[in-house]
């Protein structure tokens, strides 16, 4: 097994507009979701929701702080969860089903490197 | 053993086994640039030990012997530098220590040319990796060549080439086949890599003609494998039968100096009648498996422009419908396009043009050439002869190819006379 982070990548409006009421709905699918990720054989090793990009503080050159995000995008990086999956098909398999409801929202898969296997 | 029929042999071998050696030598050394180095050094100690004794009676089992030995070599050599490595997904089911594996039949050896092909164009590798990975791991083509295939310099190619290799290795793409239920899907990626390669070599004006030339037939021995291989999906036939048809125009789709002629000016005594039989055979077997997939409707409406002995008397409103299914499961614009042409023959141009104007609307097609360039011929053909010029200027403006341009360029000093000799319009 390898471990793969998936990174959820959303415009933050949505969050900031959504109706109290249809919160719920956004928490139990991420709770379907870390089932359907034991359901599939796979198994989580950690994630977390982040706060809004409005919130963000950006250090660069190790020096300048600025306010804001890193890149500044529409669509930002809202919360990650690092799984345990056989292979990239299987870690497809199973972002496939992380929810990300904003429209025009998305994951991405990316490995998460092996210090004891990857000779960096 | 005389040193040219040693090089004929070996350079035979190259061709029709490579992807058999180097797929089972993935197998062992369980990384594909180690593969690709012992299935080298495989086919250069070939060269002095068949000067020696001979070429033995099977090239592909003494060379895929050859490498995975020198593969199994390595291994226990390197064998705590490897644990450093990241390896191919699937385990190798070879133990390096294990002396028996060291001598195994050949028959013994699983044919692992599929998971190679379906690593090489798996969904997650971008669809210009895919198809140079093909050549390079599938064919054994160098990547010198395969730069020059697809008129990029060699430091470029050489980096698509690592880096996709690198995506495979640390995001773990299995070397497997994959299950039934993905395998139409994936599939369908391997076969357009296949396609784009074909299409690639047949594009008219695209670099050296012995290039192209190597290109379509390197596509073909690839569409022949599958079909053997995968018999069972009818789109690997469909795909063979579209190629064969396609080919089988090789010989009359230029004139002098490379000059592009369309389907209706091309001397069709100059078909190759063999393959247009094999790729009508194959494609009726592929019509006949079931709902027939992309691959093997375009090799339907092939197959009635092989059968037609001219341009007029071709069965367009067969072509029509065709065109109509094809747009069923492979819904495009190009599609539709070519589906408005086909129109323009069964129904008359008149009967074409607003399907083009409702095209035009389509962002996809902004600047695809062939877009004006059907516009300007079918306004030719109904006698707007300044309609057609405009058109074909504009099909001018969009295309990069040589041949395509010259082709414009004739057909614009044609209308352009015809408008000339019109009265002035009032």
């Amino acid at each position: 097994m390898a471990k793969y982070a998936i990174l959820i990548y959303e415009d933050p409006a949505f969050y900031e507009n959504i109706s109290p009421e249809a919160w719920p709905a956004v928490v139990d699918a991420h709770s379907k979701f870390v089932e359907q990720v034991f359901a599939l054989g796979g198994s989580l090793a950690g994630g977390e929701a982040l706060a809004p990009p409005t919130t963000a503080t950006t250090i660069k050159g190790g020096g300048t702080v600025t306010d804001g995000p890193f890149v500044e995008t529409k669509e930002a990086l809202n919360g990650i969860y690092v799984i345990e999956a056989r292979d990239l098909d299987h870690a497809v398999e199973i972002a496939k089903l992380c929810p990300a409801p904003a429209p025009g929202g998305g994951v991405e898969v990316r490995p998460v490197v092996d210090p004891t296997t990857n000779p960096f | 053993m005389r040193a040219d029929a040693v090089a004929a042999a070996l350079a035979q071998a190259h061709r029709s086994e490579w992807a058999f050696v180097l797929s089972a030598t993935v197998r062992v050394a369980g990384d594909l640039d180690l593969a690709e180095e012992c299935a080298q050094e495989a086919y250069v100690s070939a060269l002095q030990a068949w000067t020696r004794g001979g070429v033995p009676e099977r090239p592909g089992a003494w060379l895929t012997t050859a490498a995975r030995n020198k593969a199994l070599d390595r291994l226990r050599r390197e064998v705590t530098l490897r644990r450093k490595l990241p390896l191919l997904v699937e385990p190798a089911t070879v133990d390096p220590h294990d002396p028996a594996d060291l001598d195994w039949p050949y028959a013994a050896v699983p044919d692992d040319r599929l998971r190679l092909v379906f690593t090489c164009c798996h969904p997650t590798l971008a669809p210009e990796a895919r198809v140079a990975l093909t050549l390079r791991l599938v064919c054994g083509v160098p990547t010198p060549d395969v730069a020059r295939a697809f008129l990029v310099s060699e430091p470029t190619m050489a980096a698509r080439i690592t880096r996709a290799k690198k995506k495979i290795s640390e995001a773990r793409i299995p070397y497997r086949v994959p299950g039934r239920a993905e395998l139409p899907e994936r599939l369908d990626s391997v076969l357009t890599a296949v396609h784009l390669l074909f299409s690639t070599g047949h594009t008219a004006g695209q670099g050296d003609a012995p290039v192209r030339e190597e290109l379509c037939d390197r596509a073909l021995h690839l569409a022949r494998t599958l079909a053997a291989l995968l018999p069972e999906q009818a789109e690997t036939r469909g795909l063979l039968g579209l190629l064969l048809l396609t080919d089988a125009r090789r010989a009359a789709r230029t004139a002098e100096q490379g000059r592009l002629l369309l389907l209706g000016d091309q001397d069709r005594t100059r078909w190759d009648q063999r393959a247009i039989l094999e790729g009508l055979t194959v494609t009726a077997g592929a019509l006949a498996s079931g709902p027939p997939g992309r691959f093997t409707l375009q090799a339907a409406i092939a197959g009635v422009h092989a059968m037609a002995p001219s341009l007029e008397q071709t069965d367009w409103p067969r072509v029509v419908h065709l065109y109509d299914r094809l747009l069923a499961v492979w819904n495009t614009p190009v599609v539709a396009l070519n589906r408005a042409a086909a129109v323009a023959f069964a129904d008359g141009p008149a009967a074409a043009l607003p399907l083009l104007d409702e095209l035009a609307t389509d962002p996809r097609l902004a600047d695809y050439p062939y877009l004006p360039a059907t516009r300007a011929d079918l306004l030719r053909r109904l006698g707007d002869a300044a309609g057609a010029a405009e058109s074909y200027r504009r099909a001018m403006e969009l295309t990069a190819n040589a041949a395509e341009r010259t082709f414009l360029e004739q057909r614009l000093a044609e209308v352009s006379r015809a408008a000339g000799a019109e009265p002035a319009p009032g």
